[in-house]
C-alpha cells in the first residue's frame, strides 16, 4: 500500500516537473518486474496488432494500428473523441461482431493466435477476454446471481466459492456480503461497475478490458476503481479506455495515443495510431509533437 | 438570527422600490380572453371525449345489469340451455367450450408466438428484405376481420388439408391464427424492451447467443409477454364471427369435449339467446353478457397488474 502512494506520488512527480531521479523503489521481488520510469522488460506479450484496421459500411473507423500489450500491465488508449478508442478495444474481444456493418482487417494476435482467423470461436475468446463497459450494466437479478451467471453459463464448479473470490477481489465482499439476495439495481453506480468487474473476474479471465469504466461515476468512486486495477494488475491484464489523462497517467504502465485523421476532402474521417511508448515517456517526454500537444492540453 | 433593522431610506430609494413593487404587482395576475378562454375550451372537449366513452361502457353495463338481473343465479354456470324453460336456461355447455377454447389457443400461441418473437428480434437480420416482408405481413395480418379468420378455418382446418371436421381443437386453432399476430406484436416490444447493454454485457462473458436469450433476455421479458397473452386471450374469448363459421354450434345441451364432438362457446350462446323470439331468453342473453363482461373484466384487470408489479424499470 505504501509503495503503491510512493510510486504514484513519484510518478506525479515525474509527471510534473520531467525530471525521471527519484529512486526506484522495487515492490515486486518475485519477477524481474521493474517498475515505472525506466523501460519495461521481462513481461510477455499477450497482443500483438499487425496494421488492425475496422470499418463501419467500408468507412474507416480506425486504420493501421500496429501495437503490443503485455501481461501484467495496464495499457492504456488515450486520444480526442472520435479517435477509435472504443472500436480499437472492442476488436481485442470480438465484440465487434455484434455490429453487422463492421469488418476488420488485419491481425490480432493473442498468445500467438490470431483471434480473427476463420476457426476460432468468438465465445471461446470472450471466455478468456473480459471486459467492462462505460455505463455499469448489472443484470436484473440478484447481486449473487450476477455475479454467478458467468460460472454458471460457462459450467464452472464451485459457483459460491467462485462468487466470494470475485466480489473481494472486486472490494465489494464487505459491502454487500449480508445482502447477496437483492437486486443488483439497488446499488450505487460506483459499486455497480464494481460488480461488474467481480461478475468479469468470476469466470478466471486472462484480460480485462475497460472501456471508460469511471466516466459515469464520481471522483470518489473512479479512486476506488483506480485502486482496484492496480491490484487486478498483478493477476489479470488490463487494456483502458480513457477520456481522461491523468487516469491514464495515475495507472497505466504504457500508454497508445491515437489522432483523429481527416481525408483529403475532410468528408471521411478515422483514428490513428500516433505514439506507443511507456506512460511516462508519453507523458514527460514523447517523440510526437502531437503527442505533446495533447498531453500537455494545448488541443482537446 | 436577528432581525436587522431596516436603514432609513432616502427618499429617491423609496420612491424607486414601490414603483419597481407597483410595476410587478399585478402583472403576474391572469388576463382574461384570449388564450386562457381557448385552454378552457379545450379542457372542456376533451373532458367530453372522455365522457362519452364512459358513458358508452357504462350504458352496456347497466343495460345488461338491469335487464339480466331477474335471470343472474348460479344456475347460469350449472345449467344447460334450454328451449322450453328459460328461468333454467344456463350458459354450462358454453362456459366449458370456452375454457377448451381458450386453453387451447394459450398452449399453441405462446410457444409459437414467442418463437416468432425471438426469432425476428434477435436473430433475424432486419436488413434483408424476406425480414422485412414478414414484420409487414404480421402487422396487417393483426387487422384482418375476424369472419376471414372464420372462413380459413373452415376452408383449411374443418375441411380441406387438415379436416379436422367441426370440434373444439378447429375452432382453437382458428383463434390462435386470430390472435397471433397480436402475441407476436406484443412479444417483440417485450423482448425489443430489454436494453442492448445487457445482451453485451452476457456475451462478454463468454456466454453464447442462446445462453443470452434464454437466461437474460426471455425472463425479462416475462411481465410483457405475458401481458400480451392476456389481452390476446381476452380477445379470444369475446370472438363469435369465426367461431360460427367453424362449428360452435348454437345449441349444444352436453359437456363439450376437446377433440370430439360439437361444442360452443359464450358469446355463440348468447348470440343464440339473443336470437330468440321469447322476451324471457333475451333476460338470459343479457345475464351471460354480464358474465362475460365480468370475466373479461378480471382478466384485464389481472394483466394490468402483472405488468405493474413485474415491468422492469430500467
Amino acid at each position: 500500500m505504501l509503495e503503491r502512494v510512493a510510486d504514484q506520488a513519484k510518478r506525479a512527480t515525474g509527471a510534473a516537473t520531467g525530471r525521471k531521479d527519484a529512486p526506484e523503489i522495487d515492490v515486486s521481488g518475485v519477477t524481474e518486474g521493474v517498475r515505472h520510469g525506466h523501460a519495461l522488460k521481462g513481461s510477455d506479450t499477450i497482443f500483438d496488432l499487425k496494421d488492425l484496421t475496422v470499418r463501419y459500411n467500408g468507412q474507416p473507423a480506425v486504420k493501421d494500428v500496429t501495437m503490443d500489450v503485455h501481461e501484467n500491465e495496464i495499457t492504456a488508449l488515450i486520444g480526442p473523441s472520435g479517435c477509435g478508442k472504443s472500436t480499437l478495444i472492442r476488436c481485442f474481444n470480438r465484440m465487434n461482431d455484434l455490429i453487422p456493418t463492421a469488418t476488420v482487417e488485419g491481425h490480432c494476435f493473442y498468445h500467438g493466435q490470431d483471434l480473427y482467423d476463420s476457426k476460432v470461436d468468438p465465445v471461446e475468446v470472450r471466455k478468456r477476454i473480459g471486459m467492462v463497459f462505460q455505463k455499469p450494466n448489472p443484470f436484473p437479478k440478484s447481486i449473487f446471481d450476477n455475479v454467478a451467471f458467468g460460472p454458471k453459463v460457462l459450467g464452472l464448479k464451485d459457483v459460491s466459492e467462485r462468487v466470494e473470490r470475485a466480489l473481494r477481489g472486486a472490494a465489494l465482499w464487505d459491502e454487500v456480503k449480508d445482502r447477496l439476495d437483492q437486486n443488483a439495481y439497488g446499488m450505487s453506480g460506483g459499486q455497480q461497475q464494481r460488480l461488474c468487474i467481480a461478475r468479469c473476474i468470476a469466470v478466471d479471465p486472462d484480460v480485462i478490458l475497460m472501456d471508460e469504466p469511471c466516466s459515469a461515476l464520481d471522483p470518489i468512486s473512479t479512486g476506488k476503481i483506480e485502486d482496484l486495477m492496480l491490484e487486478l494488475k498483478e493477476q489479470y491484464s488490463i487494456v483502458i479506455v480513457t477520456h481522461n489523462m491523468q487516469q491514464a497517467a495515475r495507472v497505466s504502465n504504457r500508454t497508445a495515443f491515437l489522432i483523429v485523421e481527416l481525408s483529403a476532402s475532410e468528408k471521411d474521417r478515422w483514428g490513428e495510431l500516433v505514439e506507443y511508448d511507456d506512460t511516462d515517456k508519453i507523458f514527460t517526454n514523447p517523440a510526437d509533437p502531437r503527442t505533446e500537444d495533447y498531453v500537455t492540453g494545448k488541443v482537446g | 438570527m436577528s432581525r436587522r433593522t431596516p436603514e432609513p431610506m432616502s427618499e429617491r430609494t423609496r420612491l424607486a422600490s414601490s414603483g419597481a413593487r407597483a410595476a410587478v404587482v399585478g402583472s403576474m395576475n391572469r388576463q382574461p380572453g384570449g388564450d386562457v378562454a381557448k385552454g378552457n375550451i379545450f379542457f372542456a372537449l376533451l373532458l367530453l371525449a372522455v365522457g362519452i366513452a364512459m358513458l358508452a361502457l357504462a350504458a352496456v353495463i347497466v343495460q345488461s345489469a338491469i335487464k339480466g338481473a331477474p335471470s343472474f343465479g348460479l344456475h347460469l354456470i350449472t345449467d344447460g340451455p334450454s328451449t322450453i324453460f328459460p328461468e333454467k336456461a344456463g350458459f354450462r355447455p358454453a362456459i366449458i367450450g370456452s375454457l377448451y377454447l381458450i386453453l387451447g389457443v394459450l398452449i399453441l400461441v405462446v410457444p409459437i408466438g414467442v418463437g416468432a418473437a425471438v426469432y425476428l428480434e434477435e436473430y433475424a437480420d432486419s436488413t434483408r428484405w424476406w425480414n422485412r416482408l414478414i414484420e409487414l405481413n404480421i402487422q396487417n395480418l393483426a387487422a384482418v376481420p375476424s369472419i376471414i379468420y372464420g372462413i380459413l378455418g373452415l376452408a383449411f382446418i374443418v375441411r380441406g388439408p387438415l379436416s379436422l371436421g367441426f370440434i373444439a381443437l378447429a375452432g382453437s386453432l382458428t383463434l390462435s391464427l386470430l390472435v397471433l399476430p397480436t402475441v407476436i406484436i406484443a412479444a417483440r416490444e417485450a423482448v425489443r424492451a430489454v436494453p442492448p447493454s445487457i445482451r453485451e454485457g452476457s456475451l462478454a462473458l463468454g456466454a453464447t447467443q442462446w445462453q443470452t436469450i434464454r437466461r437474460q433476455v426471455l425472463p425479462a421479458s416475462i411481465p410483457g409477454i405475458a401481458t400480451g397473452v392476456i389481452l390476446a386471450l381476452s380477445r379470444a374469448i369475446g370472438e363469435a364471427a369465426p367461431l360460427l363459421l367453424v362449428g360452435a354450434a348454437t345449441f349444444v345441451t352436453f359437456d363439450p369435449q376437446p377433440l370430439s364432438g360439437g361444442y360452443s362457446a359464450m358469446p355463440v350462446q348468447i348470440f343464440n339467446y339473443a336470437l330468440r323470439p321469447q322476451d324471457e331468453f333475451k333476460v338470459v342473453a343479457a345475464a351471460g353478457v354480464i358474465l362475460m363482461l365480468v370475466v373479461l373484466l378480471a382478466m384485464n384487470s389481472f394483466a394490468i397488474w402483472l405488468r405493474n408489479r413485474y415491468e422492469q424499470q430500467w
